[in-house]
Formats: structure tokens, sequence, C-alpha cells
């Protein structure tokens, strides 16, 4: 009630103290408001006819009017209000929100209400459910554009002057015909035409043309010769600089669109606009590291360079390890290729610290919209370091998944200007617009289908591609395998593969909603224009900078990396093409992926992660932290492990896995393969980089490994020792001591740990020291007993808890499975750290045998209760990438998290450390499954892997440890 | 109903230039070689021929020059997309006055002129690649930065990137276009590093067709009515191995075009004409 639409606030005005003061009333007890509101959108659509067509001037000077009412209504207000202050304390505060179509929104909200209060009110106005994409902006003290973030006040971020914002774009759809609603489509025609307009988004002559066309038609509807003017078109805006010839051209096309619905031009609209090379990039003024002014592009794919028009870098999010600023330094850090052992850090200078923080704040949000399943958990609170900011919305995945649910009936909603459409079109004895609507909706289904068909390649195999990822998403490692297939199905076949899936998509069009493709309209749209004009002076006044082969310099590093991994992988294709094709020519049909993901297709990739060091306080941190947390979280662990007896509920989820089971053999040969590469170098102790890079690869295969093995692992305890290293077999055995001595009764429990570097942390801290002293190869030992210890300890608890598990619930089987997944930014320090990685495999044997012993007489005392079976089989990817320096790394942050469903508990660990400016995100994720003994471990371990992936897309597991506990009958337990 | 960058390889007009008896002695050339002027005007005419005869299309025959050497290699002078001509300011100062004619016949083609008139940017046809869905533009001994700023900014729907060529005269002395989303890329080293660059560049996904030899890898794709994917492209005489590999491509209409003579003089196959579609005006 207290929200005005500025149509008729001008009526309301006399009410207003009254109003205000009942909101306040109202507002002081409760944010009541928030619910007394929702009522207006259903009143919405009667205010906005009114409302509608800012287009005339007469109301453009209306709306002038207003705004001074506006203002000085809020200052009456104030007064009147403040001697109410102290009694309520509410303060209402004034927002206004210019739309899309122009017009503004205001509405009162209370003073500390959240940002997200008024984006939704927002999105409520506009009877927008699709609302992920939109965000809103408002004007900093530079003038420059801000997102407003929903989780923060917004007293908090409108510091100064009056509450004035702007309702955007934030995320450009890739693939706008995924949008589920026509409405929302609407809105980002909206936002592309202002694009367009303001120069934002460049387009050639032939486009403007075109989107004018599609505009007119969504506008006007059909051109008719005997209804408009010959300058119909004259008072719409096309193009920055619009001419005569323009709109003669505009015409012309218009003209050919005789019954084309608005929401299908604004298909066709989309279409073209989405191929635009700068649809959806958000640009950024910075300089390079020699100083060369350049502008940054953020954007759904990645990151991109610009100096002037061209581009002369780009970084895809999977090629992006960190991404974090400093004063007004912007730095990202690249994943190294997979022949190079160094990750590069790329610096960028911004204007200032503000423009450094919000383009890594955008980064942040588009890295998490649309390569993320779904939001990374902000640091927690304690840790104060670096920036606690997070995308806190919902992902691209996630608001696909929701638009999906969309039932309602296509909601009505007047096109700014279109009146004379609606008019001419009831004149016609047109239907209702709803059921125009729906005809619409089919329409465009229909249409889209035929674009597919007709196979524009490229579009579809966007589409594809976009599919993939969200494969990918689910499993990474899939991803690998699946190409090498794909050569096969070269460039003209391919399409077929691509047209099967749009269509399936088309068809329900419900559930797709489209591929965001990032891209801020406006992120700055004040920086932007400015750019735009920029690049016209740049290019008319830079001669000196002519000569830019340096360019590729600055460059090369990285296309290296790329370069390197890619012969690579195209090279082991290559092999396999060549025999199936019969020998003699060299076509290599190597699906290249020049996409995004291409480089990094041969890793776990996608990992982006956004640790931030915000300022200065990064690099202090915490030592203590590390050794505090380790073993606390290690409590934490074993008591969150308490057992939930579980039925079988996790069938389905086995069931899911089956599939990604295929293929599984295969890559177990290849990551036998390469451990006894490994293996060999490892003798050779120094230098090695190519292990490295074997291992590198295997990294994302090796995730599947265990599904595969896992069986064999678990009837013959030495055959998962095999797997990786003769060492192995030793913890083997001290494992099998373990159940031997365990007490009887009869249980079948397995675990399933899948284990990874949750000792990393700890060691990197407690033991790195020594490590740097003994580098040599010495120092290999001593670490490996390092980890021993722990893995030790960490084995301890877990059995202990499985047997507390055991005893209290009775449960006959147990899977824990730890999975962990290290970010590739661990890649870190050079040499040194190779060996360590690759000895850890090592390590749990060794240490296990000595060790364990102690504890399992601990064990046995605590619960002799039990006969119990375990077996223990680590899988480790040696991935790790070493850069030189072995220094022990400052703990950023470390946080446990558990959840629990029937049959599973999971406990995750996340600890972020630094080591040498490189930071490192280490999650570890213990994974308890009781169940029946017929559970197919297998299968819930291949789940537990893909979960992990899905829900880090961006790491990579470097260490599966399947544990696997099971109650012994008499008979069996005899042996 | 309109689309924008629909109809990738769709041409209706061809323009090239005759071959100047000036050629044999004077055409720039990195590797000192004797040119057999006639047999090198036979080639051209077999070539203008298929563009006319076997596939129709319109071509516009510029007559030669004997004042510029080069050109026959009318790419070099012009860059077409769509409905706009961006004209060159070639690298090499003696080839700087084929733009003229080439400047004339694309005004009579009603399409819209861009001039590089900077006297600071250099660029060669040879140099852009157009994938369909983008540029890329090989820096090179012929082309500079600025020349492809201009280029970016006559071409404002596509992203332009720059590629840096270390080898090899021009950016498609080693690669070129196989069909839609298909690069056409030489084996030698500096080839595929240039590739990898693209990929990176790229928000697009394309496939590649990797043959041995970097001057097989100039081939010319045409998307034509009633003849599908048509590829014109090495012979077996000249790149036995390289021919090999384009005639596993099942889908598309073959025509090996012989260049023996041309390619002395560092001519590759998609030197010799600047393709339009004349139908993409709107």
């Amino acid at each position: 009630m207290t929200t005005e639409s500025g149509a008729d606030s001008e009526a309301k005005q006399p009410q207003e103290n009254k109003e205000t003061e009942k909101g306040k009333a109202k507002a002081a007890s409760q944010p009541s408001q928030v619910a007394a509101e929702p009522a207006l959108p259903q009143n919405q659509p009667e205010q906005l006819p009114a409302a509608v067509g800012h287009s005339t001037p007469a109301r453009k000077e209306q709306e002038q009017q207003e705004e001074d009412l506006v203002s000085h209504r809020s200052s009456t207000s104030r007064l009147s209000r403040s001697p109410l202050r102290g009694v309520k304390k509410v303060k209402i505060m004034q927002c206004k929100v210019t739309l899309l179509d122009g017009l503004d929104f205001t509405l009162n909200v209370e003073k500390r209400a959240k940002g997200q209060f008024l984006f939704d009110k927002v999105c409520d106005h506009l009877n927008l459910l699709e609302k992920d994409y939109f965000g809103i902006t408002y004007r900093d003290v530079e003038n420059q554009k801000n997102w407003l973030d929903p989780s923060k006040e917004l007293k908090k971020q409108i510091r100064t002057g009056p509450w004035n914002f702007a309702f955007n774009v934030k995320f450009y759809p890739p693939d706008p015909s995924q949008l589920t609603e026509d409405i929302t489509r609407y809105y980002l025609c909206l936002q592309l035409r202002d694009d367009v307009v303001s120069g934002r988004l460049p387009c050639s002559f032939a486009t403007h043309t075109v989107l004018g066309s599609y505009t007119a038609q969504s506008e006007l509807g059909d051109y008719d010769s005997e209804e408009l003017a010959s300058d119909y078109l004259s008072e719409l805006r096309f193009a920055p600089n619009q001419t005569k010839e323009l709109e003669e051209k505009v015409m012309e096309l218009h003209k050919t669109y005789k019954g084309m619905s608005p929401a299908d031009a604004e298909m066709h609209f989309l279409e073209n606009a989405k191929k635009l090379s700068m649809y959806g990039v958000d640009l950024h003024h910075a300089k390079d590291s020699e100083g060369v002014e350049i502008m940054l592009g953020v954007c759904a794919s990645g990151l991109l360079i610009y100096r002037d028009r061209l581009r002369i870098n780009r970084f895809a999010w999977p090629k992006i390890l960190k991404i974090s600023y400093k004063r007004n330094n912007f730095y990202i850090k690249i994943r190294p290729g997979e022949f190079e052992q160094f990750e590069s850090t790329i610096g960028f200078k911004l204007p200032n610290h503000r423009a450094a923080k919000r383009l890594w704040k955008v980064c942040v949000e588009h890295h998490t919209f649309f390569r993320l399943v779904s939001p990374e958990a902000p640091p927690k609170k304690f840790l104060t370091l670096g920036s606690k900011f997070r995308y806190s919305g919902r992902t691209q995945a996630q608001t696909r998944r929701a638009s999906s649910q969309i039932i309602r009936p296509a909601p009505f909603f007047e096109r700014t200007s279109s009146k004379r459409y609606n008019m001419s079109r009831s004149l016609d004895g047109a239907p209702i617009m709803e059921n125009h609507e729906t005809l619409m909706k089919d329409n465009a289904a229909d249409g889209e289908a035929k674009v597919i068909a007709k196979g524009d390649i490229i579009t579809t195999v966007t589409t594809e591609k976009k599919a993939e990822e969200e494969k990918a998403e689910e499993g990474d490692a899939k991803k690998d395998t699946a190409e090498t297939p794909e050569p096969a199905a070269t460039s003209p076949l391919r399409q077929d593969t691509k047209d099967t899936e749009p269509p399936a998509e088309v068809v329900k069009h419900q559930t797709n909603i489209s591929e965001l493709k990032r891209s801020f309209l406006e992120t700055d749209g004040s920086i932007t224009t400015p750019g735009l004009t920029e690049w016209e002076k740049r290019l008319s006044s830079s001669p000196m900078r002519s000569p830019r082969s340096d360019e590729a310099p600055m460059i090369e590093p990285l296309e290296l990396d790329t370069k390197e991994d890619e012969p690579a992988a195209d090279e082991t294709k290559e092999v396999e093409p060549k025999i199936t094709e019969a020998a003699g020519y060299l076509v290599k049909y190597v699906v290249d992926s020049m996409t995004a993901d291409g480089p990094t297709s041969s890793g776990p990739h996608g990992i982006s992660l956004s640790t931030t060091m915000d300022d200065d306080v990064f690099m202090d941190g915490t030592l203590r932290e590390v050794e505090e947390k380790t073993p606390e979280s290690q409590d934490e662990v074993s008591e969150r492990l308490v057992v939930k007896v579980s039925p079988g509920a996790m069938r389905q989820e086995v069931s899911q896995a089956i599939s990604d089971k295929k293929g599984t053999l295969i890559i177990l040969k290849d990551a036998e393969d390469k451990s006894d590469t490994e293996g060999k170098e490892k003798s050779a102790v120094p230098g090695e980089f190519k292990a490295d890079e074997h291992v590198m690869r295997m990294a994302s295969k090796e995730e599947e490994i265990p599904r595969a093995d896992t069986s064999v692992v678990t009837e013959a305890q030495t055959t998962a020792a095999k797997m990786l290293s003769p060492k192995v077999e030793i913890k083997t055995d001290s494992m099998t001591q373990i159940k031997g001595i365990d007490s009887p009764k009869k249980a079948m429990a397995s675990w399933i740990s899948e284990e990874v570097k949750m000792e990393t942390p700890e060691f990197i801290s407690v033991s790195t020291k020594e490590v740097k002293d003994m580098k040599t190869s010495d120092g290999l030992q001593e670490r490996a007993e390092i980890f021993t210890f722990k893995e030790v300890q960490s084995e301890q608890s877990k059995s202990s808890l499985t047997q507390i598990t055991v005893s209290e619930s009775s449960t006959t089987s147990l899977v824990v499975s730890t999975l962990e997944c290290v970010s590739s930014s661990q890649k870190a320090p050079a040499g040194q750290e190779e060996k360590p990685v690759i000895e850890m495999e090592a390590l749990p044997a060794k240490s296990a045998g000595p060790s364990s012993p102690d504890i399992t007489a601990v064990a046995t005392k605590d619960m002799p209760v039990i006969h119990t079976e375990t077996k223990t089989i680590t899988y480790e990817a040696a991935e790790v990438e070493t850069n030189g320096d072995a220094d022990p790394g400052v703990l950023l942050s470390a946080q446990t998290i558990t959840s629990e469903t029937t049959s599973t508990t999971t406990t995750t660990h996340i600890t972020k450390t630094v080591k040498g400016g490189i930071s490192e995100t280490r999650i570890e994720k213990r994974i308890v499954i009781t169940g029946d003994a017929d559970i197919d471990h297998d299968e819930a371990l291949a789940q537990a892997i893909k979960e992990a992936k899905e829900q880090h897309p961006d790491m990579s597991v470097t260490k599966v440890v399947v544990h696997k506990e099971t109650e012994i009958t008499p008979e069996e337990g005899e042996d | 109903m309109a689309g924008l960058m629909a109809g990738f390889g769709h041409y209706t007009h061809a323009v090239v230039r005759g071959i100047p008896a000036s050629l044999a002695k004077e055409a720039l050339r990195s590797s000192q070689t004797e040119v057999d002027l006639a047999k090198a005007v036979k080639e051209q005419e077999a070539y203008v021929e298929v563009l006319r005869t076997r596939l129709g299309l319109e071509v516009v025959e510029l007559p030669a020059d004997e004042s510029l050497p080069d050109c026959v290699f009318v790419e070099d002078a012009a860059v077409v997309c769509g409905d706009t001509a961006l004209i060159t300011r070639p690298g090499a100062e003696s080839r700087r006055g084929e733009t003229e004619a080439m400047k004339g016949a694309l005004k009579d083609l009603n399409l819209n002129i861009v001039e590089m008139t900077d006297e600071n940017a250099t660029l060669d046809g040879g140099d852009v690649l157009f994938t369909g869905r983008e540029f890329f533009v090989g820096l090179s001994k012929r082309t500079n930065q600025r020349g492809a700023e201009i280029l970016a900014d006559a071409f404002k729907d596509y992203a332009v990137s720059t590629v840096p060529v270390l080898e090899g005269l021009h950016l498609k002395s080693f690669c070129s276009m196989g069909g839609p989303g298909l690069i056409v890329i030489g084996s030698s080293e500096p080839a595929q590093k240039a590739l990898k660059i693209m990929q990176q560049m790229s928000d697009h996904r394309y496939d590649k067709l990797t043959v041995p030899d970097d001057l097989a890898a100039n081939c010319i794709y045409m998307n034509l009515p009633s003849k599908g994917h048509v590829l014109l492209h090495c012979t077996a005489e000249e790149f036995p191995e390289s021919a090999k590999v384009f005639e596993k491509l099942k889908d598309h209409m073959l025509i090996p075009m012989s260049n023996l003579e041309k390619v002395k003089v560092d001519g590759a196959l998609t030197c010799c004409s600047v393709l339009i579609n004349k139908k993409a005006n709107i």
C-alpha cells in the first residue's frame, strides 16, 4: 500500500503522510509491508495502461513533474516523520526504479530493507517470474553503475544521493529461446534495444536494420500503409545514429513481416542479437601490465580482453583458477597447460579500487551464474579475510530448473508502445490477448524447431556446447571420454547430434529456460557508453599503438598451455581415428573444442574459485588456523559421521550412476598405465614434469576409476592396492588387521571413503617446513610418514564411527566415502610438491601399517562389539603441479558442513589456503553410506563422486579413498 | 525472414583479375623461383572457368595491370562480408595500387565501401579469416594492429581477434575454412600454434581438418544452391597427401584446382578471388 506506481502517485499525494505513517506503524512491528504488497501486481495491469506510452512527449513531462513532486514530497514527509522517529524506528525511503521501458516505478521501502526486497517488488510489478537474469543497478558517487547486492541493506549500498535505481538484465541468456516466458524475452528485448541504441552493443548497419524491423513489428504490429504515416518509424530508436536511410530499410523489412506476432518478432530479434559479438559483454576499462589501455569484458563464457575493438585475448572460465583484486589491481590466475608447470597470474590496473572491486564482483557473479550448479557458500563470518561477497542468487542451472516449473498461463502484458498493434488487432477481431499469447507460443516453438532443423550450424553448435557443458557438470570426466568417440562424427555430421538435442528441448519448451549468457548490460552503462566513444577515439588517435605484435607475447604463455594441452589431446585422439580410418591420411577429425571449455577439456575443469583477496588482508593470514582447524575438523567429522541408519534409499542414485559407469574400464586402464609411468618417473625423482601431465589428465579420469574398480577392490584387498602402487598394499594389510581384531557379530558394513587430500591442508601447514629442508629424496619419506600418520588418524575415527554406527543402528552395511575435491588452483608450487604428491599415494599404505595397530587396539577396546571387515582403497590423482616454493601456505578459511539423508551422511570440509600467493581450496567430503548388504557399493561410490563433481564442477577430484566395512558373519569371520 | 550471419559460404559473385606478364619476374615472392607465365595464365583461366561455368558464379574479371605484378591476387585488396566491402591498404607498398580497380568493381556491385585511409594501417585480405561467426586477423609482415582495428570497425557485428603470424606470408597461408565451422589447418608447428590461439580466442566451436601441407590448407569453400558444399582444393599432383585428406570429405563437391605456378609467388587458391554474396544485401 505504500507503494505507488508513477501514474497514480499524484492522486495519492494528499494522503501521503497518512500512508507513510500507516506504513511505519506496520513496518515497525515487522516487515509486513512485504506481505501486504503482493496485492499490488494484480492492480498493476489496470494502472499500467495509463502509465504506458513513455514515448509520447506529453507523458514525459508528466513524469518529470512527478519526479519533482516526488522529491518534494519525500522531503516533506521526512519532516513530518521526524517527530515520530523516536517512537517508531522504521524509516521509509522512497525508491525510484527506472524500468526497461523507460518508465519509473516508485515505491516506498523501509530504509533497512535489503536489496532483495526491492528487486522482488519490481519483479512483482513487472509480473516477471524468470527474474534471475535481471538485477537492479544504482549509481555510486562516481556515477558508476553498480549492481545492488540483494543480500545487503539498501542503505548500506546507497550511501548518498536519492534512492534511484534501474532495472536491468544482469545475465544475458546465451540462448534466449530457452527462456520459458515471452514476457521475459520481452524485457530482454527492451534491454537489448537500449544496449543497441546506446552503442553498448555495436552492430553494423545491416544488423540495425534487421533488429529495427523486428522492433517495429513487435511494437507496431503489421505494417499498414494506410494507417501508418510514412515517417512512422521516426518515433522509434534503432541505432545510435539513426538515419533516414536506416528507417527506410527498416520499413522495407517491416513490410515483409505481415502476420508475425510480437512474441515471434521478439524471438527473431533475440536470435539475431545474441549472435553479436558484444552481446552480454560487460566492459570495464583497464590497463594491462604495460599501461596500455584495454577493456575487460565479462561474459557468460569467461573474460575477454580487448584493445580498441580487437579481441586480444580470452580466458574462458575453466581456464581461470582464481580472480582477485587488490587496491586498484585486478588479477586472474590462469590454469597452466598440460605441459606447463606454472600458473600465470595476469594483472590489470583499473581506474580505482572501486572499479577493481566492481569488476571482481561481476566476475564472481558471472562465473557462479553460468558455470556453477549452485552458488558457493559465502565464507564464514569469523574469518575476516577477503571479501565475503558471493553471488547469492540462483545459478543458470537453478533458474532453468525453476522456470521449467512455471505453469501459469502466458501472462498478459503490454508492450510499451504497442497499443497501436493491439488496437488494429482488435479492430480486425483478433483473438483476445491471452489466446493470442498461447498461439504465439506454439508458433515460437515451431519456428525455433525449424530454425534448428534448417541447420544453422553455428547456432546449433552453440546449443550443443551448452548442453555439453551441462552434462559436463554432471561429470566432467565423462566429457573427456565422450570426446574421443566424437571425433568420428566430424564437422558435417555433427549437426545431427545437435539437431537432436534442441528439438527435444523445444518440444517441452517449459523445460528450457534459456541459457544465459551473461552479459551485463549495464553494469556500467556509464562506463560502457563512454567506452565506445573511447574506442572511436582510440581508433582515430592512437597510431603508436599499432605495432601490437607484442600483444601476443603476453598472451602466449597462456596460449602455450592451451596449445600444448590440445596437441596432446589431439594426439591421443588422433591415434584412434587413424586406426579406424585406415592408414595413410592424417585426417584428424578431432573435435577441438574451440569453445570456452576447449582448452580445459583435458582436465577437470571449470574451476574458477573466486577466492578473494580483499585488499591487503589477504596475505597475513592465519597460520594457526590451519593447525587448529584441522584437528577440529576431524573431530567434527567423526562426530558427524554418526551414522544414519539407512534403508536402501540409495538405489535411485545408484541407478543414475550406472550410466556413468560405461567406459570406466577404459579409463581404468589409462589410469593404470599412467600410474605405472608415474612410478617410473618417481624413481627418477627430480624434475618430472611429464608425470604431471599424465597426472593432470588423469585427474578427471581417475575420478571414475573407483566406480569400476571398487567392486574388484572390495573383493580382493590386494587388488585395490595394485591400482596405485605397491605401497598401498601395505595399507590394506593393516586394514585387514583391523578387521581381524574386531569382534564378532555379523555385519556387513562397507565404507567407501573417498579420501582426498584432506590432509593436505594440515600437511601443508604442519610439515611443509620439514619438507622444505628435506626437499631432497629423504624429504619424501618424511612426508610420507606424516601423511601416514594423519591417514591413520582419520582412518581411526572412521572406523570407530563405523563401529558405532553399526552397533547403534545395527545396520548392515556402511559405506563411507570421502571425496576430496581439490581445486586446480592447488596445483601450485613446482617440483617439490610434485614428489610429495606422488608419495601421497604411498602414504596411506605405509602410515597405515605402523600406526594402525595402536589405533586398532584402541578401537577394539572401545567397541569390541562388532566384527567387521574393513577395506580401504585409496585413489589419488597426483595432479599437483608444482611451482617451486614449498611454502606452507596460509589458511584462509575452513568450514565444515554436514548434511544428512536417510542413508548417507555427508561431511564437507572446505579449506582454503594461500601458499605463495596461490590460493588453494580443498574440499574433503566424507560420505557415510549405511545400508543393507546388497547395496551396490560401486554405484554408491560412483554416485558420490558424481555428486561431488556436480557440486564442485570447478574442482578436480584428487583422491578417493574407499573404506568398506562389512560385518562378518561368523562363518566368514573365521577366515 | 531476415537473419544475420546466415548462409556461410553462399556466394553469387566473384571478382578476379588477369595475370600481368610482369608477374613472372616482378611479383613478390618469398623464395626465388622461376614462374612459367604461360602456365600461370592457364591456371588462372581454369580457375575462373570453374567459378563461372562449373559453379555458376557471376564473375567480374578485372583486366591485368602490368604495373601491378601481383594484381592477380585480388583477395588482398578487399575484404567483403555481407554487404560491406573493406578496401584494404596492402602491406606491400608495391601493391597499394591494386585497390583502385577493386574498389570500382565492388562499388559497381552496390556494396557499402569502407576504405582504409589511415596511413599507419596495413592489411592484406590474405590475413583475414572469416569463419562465418567471427574474424581472425593475422598480424603478419603485411598486416598490422591498426589494420585489424579498422577491419573490426567495419564489421561491427563480429568479434575480431588477432593472431600472430610468425611464419608464412599470411594467416591464410596455412589455414582456411573448409565448411561452416570447419577450419582446415596445416600441420606445421606455426600453423598449429596459430590454431590454438584461435581456439582460445573464440567463443565458438570449430572442427578442424588437418592437412599435412600448410599450403594445401588454403582452399575455397562455398555453399551453393543446387550444389551444396563445394570445396576447391589442391591437386594430388601438388600435395598428394593433403589431397587424400580432402578426398575423404564425403559431403563436399570436391574440385581440385591446380595452383603450381601461382604458388611460386605465394599465391594460394583463396588469393585469386573475392567472393561476394549479393543476396546478403538487406
